[in-house]
C-alpha cells in the first residue's frame, strides 16, 4: 500500500516532519505544504535528514506555498520536486491513502 | 475519483482553509468529484455568514459558498462543534431559543456520522488543519 504523507508544519516549530520521515515506509511519498515548505531548502539543519529520506521516499514541495513565503526554488534540495495544486491532486489519486501530519 | 475533504481549522487562523479550498478547486477542475467537505473543530467557523474581512483580503466564507453553488458541493458543519462556537442554522436557533442564526449559504449543520460516511463513500479523504 502506497501512502502520500502531507506535512504542513515547519520542522523548526513542530516535530511532525521528523515523525513522518521516521514512520514513512520505503516508496511512500511526502509532500511539504504550508510552513513545512522551509524544510525543502538546502543549507538548513534539517537538510541532511531530508536528503537521506529522499533516497528512499519521493519528496515533493508545493510551489505556491514556497512563492507565498518568498522562498527561492533554486535553493531547493536536489531530488525534491516542486509541484502545483494540480499535481497535488494527481499525487492524491496515485496513492492509496493520504496521511496528513498536522 | 471521489474526494472527501476534512477541514479542522478556522479561517484566517493559519492556512488550512486556503489549502483545502485550492485543493478542492484543483480537484474539481481535473474532473474529480468532491463528495463532501466536512468542517470540524474550529473549522466550523468557515461557515458563518457574518464575517466581514477587509476588502483587500480574500473572503474565505463567501469563497466556499460560491464554490458550493457552482459545483453543488455538500458543505457540512459538525453540529456539536458548531453549537459550542455559536454557529446556528434557523432550526437550531429556534430549538435553543436564540435570537439569530448565522450559517452561510451552501452550508448545512449535521452530525459526525456525515464525516464517517464521507470517509466510506470517498476514494480519498484529505485532511487540512492545524
Amino acid at each position: 500500500m502506497s501512502l502520500l504523507h502531507t506535512v504542513n508544519k515547519s520542522p523548526f516549530e513542530r516535530n511532525g516532519l521528523q515523525s513522518c520521515l521516521r514512520l514513512a515506509e520505503d516508496g511512500h511519498a511526502v509532500l511539504l505544504i504550508e510552513d513545512a515548505v522551509v524544510a525543502a531548502l538546502d543549507g538548513t539543519e534539517h537538510a541532511e535528514t531530508i536528503k537521506n529520506s529522499a533516497e528512499r521516499l519521493s519528496v515533493y514541495v508545493l510551489g505556491p506555498d514556497l512563492d507565498a513565503r518568498g522562498l527561492p526554488k533554486d535553493r531547493i534540495i536536489d531530488g525534491i520536486e516542486v509541484v502545483d495544486y494540480d499535481r497535488f491532486v494527481a499525487l492524491a489519486c496515485e496513492h492509496d491513502s493520504i496521511q496528513s501530519w498536522l | 475519483m471521489k474526494f472527501g475533504i476534512l477541514v479542522n481549522e478556522g479561517p484566517y487562523q493559519h492556512q488550512a482553509s486556503d489549502s483545502a479550498y485550492l485543493f478542492t478547486r484543483a480537484a474539481l477542475a481535473a474532473g474529480h468529484e468532491v463528495f463532501r467537505i466536512f468542517f470540524y473543530h474550529d473549522g466550523v467557523n468557515n461557515g458563518t455568514r457574518l464575517t466581514v474581512p477587509p476588502q483587500d483580503d480574500r473572503n474565505v466564507v463567501d469563497r466556499w459558498s460560491e464554490l458550493a453553488q457552482e459545483h453543488s458541493l455538500d458543505l457540512v458543519l459538525c453540529v456539536a462543534a458548531a453549537q459550542r462556537r455559536g454557529l446556528l442554522d434557523a432550526d437550531e436557533a429556534k430549538r435553543h431559543k436564540k435570537d439569530a442564526d448565522n450559517i452561510a449559504p451552501g452550508f448545512r449543520i449535521s452530525g459526525l456520522g456525515q464525516l464517517i460516511e464521507a470517509a466510506i463513500q470517498s476514494d480519498r479523504l484529505v485532511t487540512f488543519g492545524d
